[in-house]
């Protein structure tokens, strides 16, 4: 593994120490940027105020699993919205992880003597409770606008969004390793997040997607953020989608073993890129 | 001795449900829904939501009521000039009844009899006796004649013809018109409050409901409706039903695939709801917990939880549904 194999005995109790002290950093750094709050909470509305309101009319057609009568297309669009909201955290997080390569804090966290995947799994966790403050505060106002999810759904979407959080953290933490500098967060944004968003079942039925483009609808089922969206919307009307729930799942695995790997200061692309440890 | 208990047992529990087998389900309330173009009728349980039996009816079946016992489905055959008698539990034609040319709609009286049944092609209204089927009477009304409602008294008896652009209210003991009320165009439907004290006339392409007064026949007020994002000609109202405690009334509103929710007292929408495509007619349950659409576009019908004013599920019919009732 990547960690350099520890000659004394850790203790257990000192895993959660260093869960609890990477989760409190990452709660007060969110704390302390509240425009980062509010911004993850005012994109998915836009979306859900201002362009679902525009689509009122078209959707509300068929009847796809799990809905079992027509809906509004402000229904329709929720679970997307809900796995976008995680998908901008979870970049943001690896945002978050260049600005702490480039001031340094990395270095204090890589130097710990604990395994480095349970670092960067911690990482991961922080990143993820995170996101469900903001997917349920987003939820919480999506109620006021008449989205009104069964009560059971609140519940079991919890498990669906940790599994997706991972898997949307999981890509963004490789993805920081591959980036050096701030500044090229904003080709992220071009190439990964809106091409994943927009080519995915959050906006459109797939069975729309395929009316319209073949070559869309394969681009559509090969993307793994369908299947995350697919996964939460099942969850929030309290059902299970094993589909979507293993590809969710193997993707997060394939993830976060390619991060775990890339951190590795002797094999990982850190170390050809100018990590911490060439700063050393 | 063990052996035989045991044996005989278990042949009275096979037969038991051999038995079962038999006989339809007959557990909960059941909804008949008429398909127009299938010329059929889709029984569904209202229990599990399902549909349980699909009946070959007689061409073109549209207005569907139930006896006041609920024992028996009256369904308008509009091709065959006729109205189809069925038995509710053995889901089998009883007989059938003259109904003059064209049945779309009619309504029984409270007592059971006679049954008034509007003749669109004929701008009759026709009255038959059930038990006999003789006719009573021809009512001469407007052109189109459709929508057919009573007042729970059975003193009178509203039908709308829909190019007439009127509501003619007949009084049932001389079978006379007594009054003709100008509503807005294409009037379709007719739907007395349970209490008597409002009469609520549906206006398709005029895209209103007039809510009349029955003491004075004048009325109330008329009831317009906006949809955000929904063009104003395709609200186009058609069902009409108020319920029992006489606080909500629910509209249809055809290709606006809505069901607009109203105060019955204030007369104001409160919501709409969404539903199938092009839903024109509405069936309480009996103990009006659930209210069923038929969407006429869409095959199928929208069940709506009366209390929560939402809309539970879809359940796909027929082609063309179009009228639904409900019985225990």
């Amino acid at each position: 593994m990547s960690s350099p194999s520890p000659r004394f005995h850790l203790p257990l109790g000192g895993y959660l120490v260093v869960l609890a002290g990477i989760c409190w950093r990452e709660a007060l750094r969110f704390l302390n940027q509240r425009g980062r709050f509010l911004s993850a909470l005012v994109r998915p509305l836009v979306w859900l105020f201002i362009f679902a309101a525009g689509f009122r009319s078209v959707l509300g057609v068929s009847i796809i699993p799990p809905y079992e009568t027509y809906v509004l297309y402000e229904v329709y669009v929720t679970p997307g919205l809900v796995a976008m909201i995680q998908l901008f955290n979870g970049l943001q997080s690896s945002l978050s992880m260049v600005y702490d390569r480039e001031v340094g804090a990395m270095r204090i966290l890589l130097v710990s003597p604990y395994p480095r995947w349970f670092l960067l799994v911690s990482k991961l966790l922080a990143g993820i409770c995170v996101s469900l403050l903001q997917v349920y505060a987003f939820l919480a106002v999506a109620w006021f606008w008449e989205v009104e999810l069964p009560p059971i759904g609140y519940i079991a979407v919890l498990p669906a969004l940790l599994l997706t959080g991972l898997m949307l953290g999981a890509m963004g933490l490789l993805m920081s390793s591959v980036f050096r500098q701030m500044e090229n967060f904003a080709s992220v944004m071009n190439f990964v997040i809106f091409p994943m968003f927009f080519a995915s079942s959050a906006l459109y039925p797939l069975w729309r997607v395929q009316e319209s483009s073949l070559v869309l609808w394969w681009i559509c089922t090969l993307n793994p953020f369908t299947y995350a969206v697919e996964l939460i919307r099942f969850a929030l009307y309290g059902q299970f989608e094993p589909l979507s729930a293993l590809v969710v799942a193997g993707c997060a695995v394939v993830f976060l073993g390619a991060s775990i790997l890339a951190y590795d200061p002797s094999a990982g692309v850190m170390a050809r890129r100018g990590g911490p440890e060439n700063a050393r | 001795m063990r052996r035989q208990i045991l044996l005989s047992t278990t042949a009275a529990a096979i037969a038991g449900l051999m038995l079962a087998d038999a006989l339809p389900a007959q557990a909960g309330p059941r909804a008949f829904v008429s398909n127009e173009r299938d010329h059929t009728m889709s029984v569904v349980d209202m229990d599990t939501l399902k549909v349980i039996e699909t009946i070959k009816t007689g061409r073109r079946p549209r207005g569907i009521i139930a006896s006041p016992d609920g024992k028996l489905i009256y369904l308008c055959a509009s091709d065959d000039n006729r109205v189809e008698v069925y038995d509710a539990a053995t889901l089998k034609l009883v007989k059938t009844l003259r109904s003059g040319p064209d049945p779309e709609l009619f309504v029984l009286h409270p007592s059971g009899n006679p049954l008034y049944i509007a003749n669109e092609d004929d701008n009759m209204v026709t009255v038959v006796n059930v038990d006999n089927n003789e006719l009573v009477v021809e009512i001469p009304v407007g052109v189109e004649p459709e929508g057919m409602g009573i007042s729970p008294d059975g003193k009178y008896m509203v039908n709308t013809s829909e190019t007439t652009n009127m509501a003619h209210v007949v009084d049932t003991a001389t079978n006379e018109i007594i009054e003709n009320i100008l509503v807005d165009s294409r009037p379709r439907i007719a739907e007395f409050s349970k209490d008597g004290k409002q009469l609520w006339i549906s206006a398709e392409v005029g895209g209103t409901v007039a809510v009349v007064d029955p003491a004075t026949w004048k009325i109330i007020k008329k009831i317009s409706f906006k949809i955000p994002g929904v063009t104003d000609d395709a609200i186009q109202p058609v069902g009409v039903r108020v319920t029992k405690d006489g606080s909500k009334a629910f509209v249809a509103l055809g290709p606006a695939n809505r069901v607009a929710v109203i105060d019955a007292k204030t007369l104001e929408v409160e919501k709409y709801l969404l539903v199938g495509q092009r839903v024109w007619q509405l069936g309480f349950t009996p103990d009006e917990k659930f209210l069923v659409t038929t969407n006429g576009n869409s095959n199928d019908v929208s069940i709506i939880d009366v209390a929560s004013e939402k809309v539970t599920k879809s359940v796909t019919v027929g082609r063309s549904p179009w009228g639904v009732v409900v019985v225990p």
